[in-house]
């Protein structure tokens, strides 16, 4: 590394857009201002299974500036949809629901109209006049009651060997002949990204054949190739523009109905239409973390070896579409242990389908495991700090690989260090402050550090600044930051002469921002942009200097934008000057990354630990969350300021999850009856104490050139199960189903 | 293929038809004295579109950002709605139309406000402070300052409330602890859970000394 290495990454360099978020410069979906802007209000369904009778769109015509009401009704057939009319059978795992597609409704809050008005006013007046009269069909919505209903995923049908399948490592279920054994089941209640910003879209035909979509998506590129598919139109003629995206978790990662609702709908009253959903409808359509139960059968000896873990799960899922996720994985790879088992069930209910919300799966997978191991490490009356690194694993066991790095052991010294679990009693219910009764907990999580292909285009200007492009998104971690940070290390260029454009998808392919794989994805494309470009220079260099001729990159020093001989360090010249030599404008450099084999002979995880000290006041039932220590084996740290902040947002999140979340259905109805802020609980400020990151920040230069391993995950997984460990070392009480609200304390 | 619900629009009748039935209902309702055959006038010269308008809007006097606006709204325009969609400034945030989660705080009359719980027409007159309106040309605010400092955010969509509601926090004497600070913080959510680096922003804006 050369001697930019500390300065630049690891900086805490305040973000490159944040002077645009502080002063609402910064643009969102709904607020581009098209010319002949028209507003869209989505009318939604009120019945959670049959069949659309009528759709009364009198009275909202007749209503001032209504332009048009569109229902299945009298919407324009999407081409790309053609094609499966009348499928011989259904595709495998289902498919995303069709806007006004036909009659059938398929849960409750599903799209059925859109009412398009001159103003927004007008068009949410008019959409409350909009009648529909249904046919209805009796509907399952209750996860409890339709358990036994469970099937095995249709991709697993396909593809035994998926690795959603059964699974099994010396006995499946070998834990029941062990010394002590727990049999236990946990249940995780359907939780809602609700990201602060409504999902949004602004879509404009600028010619029958040409589309731009200003949309919140967590993927321009995915994104223009759905909608190019679904209009039947080349790719390159359908934009995507998503600068800012304010907030996902995972519910942009999936093309909603309401996107192409909104896309029928422009070219239908042929002007640019933009429709943001209301708070209510964010929990009826753009997906959730599913409702999940779980079973967990463990087993250890008398020593505190784990001798066997059978990890069963079902989660919710659509009827019209299969959603999976990884809620198992962790279960096979984070312990050592002889006997291992996991079986994956889905149960499809009439409700709309989930999506990945930050950490999926293994989330919801960590809060059983983590769980369990609690409550088997106090059964044999061991430290729960202790259990763990007794069974910790120097190998990965699953993929019999060794592991990529992983420093999980020191994460978890650091973190019994800082949150001060000497002052722990081994018995609940053992320290008392005042009235309060407190407990410290732990919870381990981890998340595979995967890299994707991505390309970044680079311009070097006349000025000598630096303008780097990619589709990819930044929906709050600050990858744009991280990127002008990884680019000013690996060019030489101080980062206030870079600037980093993405969220378009004219710019360079890069994948969804998801699955805490953007900096070691499209990271390792800047850094391959910026090779290219120092070679490029490197070439042009001799004609402005012959001491240049005939060197390789490697021995030239790249800084502050002058080469200079690493040897002979006066000997230097400037890139400008390289550009002017050669009455250049700019150097344009397109540069493509993808993860090499090497990599594949190692199992690649980021791990964290997250402790927790909580209050619980006897009496009430109430918790407090009063410190939390969390501390992650994520490799190279770019930002510590950015990445701190992640973990911190992960452990605000996992909050959440382990006292406040929970998506309420009436089942009578279908429909949710949590549907706003008022009772759908989210951590506020008063929920969330200090937190306290530390980054064991060492780099792990097998997943990718930087030697980052990827944070945003992790940052919520394990972190549910700590507060609910602590729960039970403060008060004795096991609770199993989330969130630990007060009534199930007193 | 029925597409009536659009192709009548298109072709201007039902609009027509529905205009003359507002201006006889308006008529009758208001006391507007139109005689049918003068409606009827209005509406093939799409006079009456006009004519609702300004039956529909009434006018509104604010000084936003130290702008005088003269402006005609409708009643049930929020005054989140007027910034945003026709004033265009887009830096107040709607999260979620009930003042639940304070992403549309602005400052009427220096005081803390939820823009989508405040109707434009009850502001007429009032001295309305966005985000926008914070920095002195380049020099930004001292919180905005002090956000940037302490990563008080991650992806910005709540940050325009946050630090209009961080202000008045300070004015209203609600900082002097990280306690209070957190409890008369509440109203803004951060859902990807900046939380203390809010809170460190706050202090150290309270504790510079500096006027806000």
């Amino acid at each position: 590394m050369n001697r930019f290495f500390d300065k630049v990454i690891g900086d805490p360099m305040n973000r490159v857009d944040g002077k645009l978020k502080v002063t609402g410069a910064a643009r969102y979906s709904a607020e581009y201002q098209l010319p002949n802007i028209s507003y869209g209000v989505i009318v939604s369904s009120t019945i959670a299974k049959g069949r659309i009778r009528s759709v009364d769109a009198k009275a909202a015509l007749r209503s001032p500036g209504v332009i048009a009401v569109i229902s299945h009704e009298n919407a324009i057939r999407v081409p790309g949809w053609a094609d499966n009319e009348h499928p011989t059978e259904p595709p495998t795992g289902g498919r995303p629901l069709r806007a006004f597609h036909n009659n059938r409704v398929y849960s409750n809050g599903q799209p059925i109209a859109i009412v398009v008005a001159d103003t927004y006013e007008r068009a949410r007046h008019a959409a409350m006049l909009v009648k529909i009269e249904y046919d209805t069909d009796k509907h399952e919505t209750n996860f409890e009651a339709n358990k036994g209903k469970a099937v095995v995923p249709a991709v697993v049908k396909k593809n035994p060997k998926s690795g959603l399948a059964d699974y099994e490592r010396g006995q499946a279920e070998g834990y029941k002949t062990a010394a002590v054994k727990l049999e236990l089941e946990y249940v995780h209640p359907t939780e809602v990204h609700n990201p602060m910003e409504l999902q949004a879209i602004t879509a404009h035909w600028e010619a029958d054949d040409k589309l731009i979509v200003y949309d919140k998506v967590q993927g321009t590129k995915p994104t223009q190739q759905a909608f190019a598919n679904e209009w039947k139109i080349p790719v390159q003629n359908v934009k995507v523009i998503s600068e800012f995206v304010g907030g996902a978790f995972g519910n942009g990662l999936h093309n909603w109905p309401h996107e192409t609702a909104a896309i029928i709908a422009a070219k239908m009253v042929k002007r640019p239409v933009k429709l943001m959903l209301t708070r209510e409808q964010m929990f009826f359509m753009v997906g959730y973390r599913p409702y999940t139960w779980q079973k967990i059968g463990i087993g250890a000896d008398k020593d505190g070896k784990l001798t066997g873990i059978y990890h069963e799960a079902i989660g919710q899922t659509s009827s019209y579409e299969e959603f999976t996720e990884s809620t198992l994985q962790q279960t096979r790879m984070m312990y050592t242990s002889p006997n291992i088992g996991t079986k994956y069930r889905l149960l499809p209910l009439d409700v709309s389908t989930p999506i990945w919300m930050r950490g999926p799966g293994e989330a919801t997978g960590a809060f059983a495991l983590e769980s369990a191991m609690d409550e088997i490490a106090f059964a044999l009356n061991i430290d729960p700090v202790q259990f763990r690194l007794m069974n910790h694993t120097d190998t990965d066991p699953d993929k019999n690989l060794p592991w990529s790095t992983k420093y999980l052991k020191e994460c978890i010294q650091v973190g019994a260090e800082k949150i001060g679990w000497s002052k722990r009693s081994l018995k609940p219910a053992g320290v008392r402050s005042g009235e309060w009764l407190v407990g410290y907990g732990m919870g381990v999580g981890t998340f595979g550090a995967h890299r994707g292909a991505a390309a970044v285009r680079a311009k070097l200007l006349a000025n000598g600044t630096v303008v780097f492009q990619s589709a990819v998104t930044d929906i709050g971690p600050g990858t744009g930051t991280a990127m002008v940070q990884i680019a000013s290390e690996h060019l030489g260029v101080s980062p206030d002469k870079i600037t980093f454009q993405l969220g378009n998808s004219d710019f360079p392919q890069a994948p969804n921002q998801g699955g805490s794989a953007t900096v070691a994805t499209v990271g390792s494309a800047v850094v391959a942009t910026c090779k290219a470009m120092k070679e490029k220079l490197l070439g042009m260099a001799p004609a402005a200097d012959k001491r240049f001729a005939g060197l390789k990159v490697e021995d030239v020093t790249f800084d502050k934008g002058y080469l200079s001989l690493s040897r002979s360090p006066s000997v230097k010249v400037a890139f400008t000057d390289l550009l002017k030599k050669q009455n250049l404008s700019e150097l344009d450099v397109l540069q493509d990354s993808k993860p090499n084999q090497e990599a594949n002979k190692y199992s690649k995880y980021s791990f964290s630990v997250h402790f927790a000290e909580v209050h619980v006041h006897p009496a009430t039932g109430q918790v407090r969350v009063k410190k939390v220590v969390t501390c992650a084996d994520a490799g190279t740290i770019v930002n510590k300021k950015t990445a701190a902040n992640q973990m911190i947002g992960g452990v605000t999140g996992g909050i959440g999850m382990a006292l406040q979340e929970e998506a309420v259905m009436d089942h009578r109805f279908g429909r949710y009856v949590t549907k706003d802020f008022g009772d759908y609980h989210v951590p506020v400020h008063a929920d969330v104490p200090p937190i306290e990151v530390y980054f064991v920040n060492k780099p792990d230069y097998i997943v990718d050139p930087m030697g980052t391993k990827g944070l945003g995950e992790i940052a919520i997984i394990g972190v549910a199960p700590a507060i609910t460990n602590a729960i039970f070392n403060a008060t004795g009480k096991r609770i199993r189903e989330l969130p630990v609200t007060p009534d199930k304390l007193i | 293929m029925d597409k009536s619900n659009l192709k009548n629009q298109q072709s201007g009748e039902p609009r027509n038809e529905s205009r003359r039935g507002f201006l006889k209902q308006s008529a009758v309702l208001t006391g507007v004295a139109l005689t049918p055959a003068v409606a009827l006038k209005a509406a093939e010269n799409q006079w009456d579109e006009k004519l609702a308008e300004a039956l529909e809007k009434i006018p509104l006097k604010l000084e936003v950002n130290g702008v005088s606006k003269s402006l005609m709204v409708e009643p049930r325009v929020t005054l989140l709605d007027l910034l945003r969609e026709q004033l265009h400034l887009t830096g107040t945030k709607k999260g979620c139309d009930y003042g639940q989660c304070g992403a549309c705080t602005v400052h009427v009359n220096g005081n803390r406000v939820l823009s989508c719980l405040t109707l434009a027409v009850m502001q007429d007159g009032q001295k309305i402070t966005t985000i926008e309106g914070l920095a002195e040309g380049e020099k930004l605010h001292p919180m905005q300052d002090a956000f940037l400092k302490h990563d008080g955010f991650q992806c910005g969509y709540c940050t325009p409330g946050q630090i209009m509601s961080a202000i008045a926090c300070i004015r209203e004497g609600h900082a002097d602890s990280a306690e209070e600070i957190r409890e008369y913080m509440s109203g803004n959510i951060c859902r990807c859970g900046a939380y203390p680096n809010i809170v460190d922003a706050i202090v150290e804006v309270k504790n510079g000394g500096k006027k806000v």
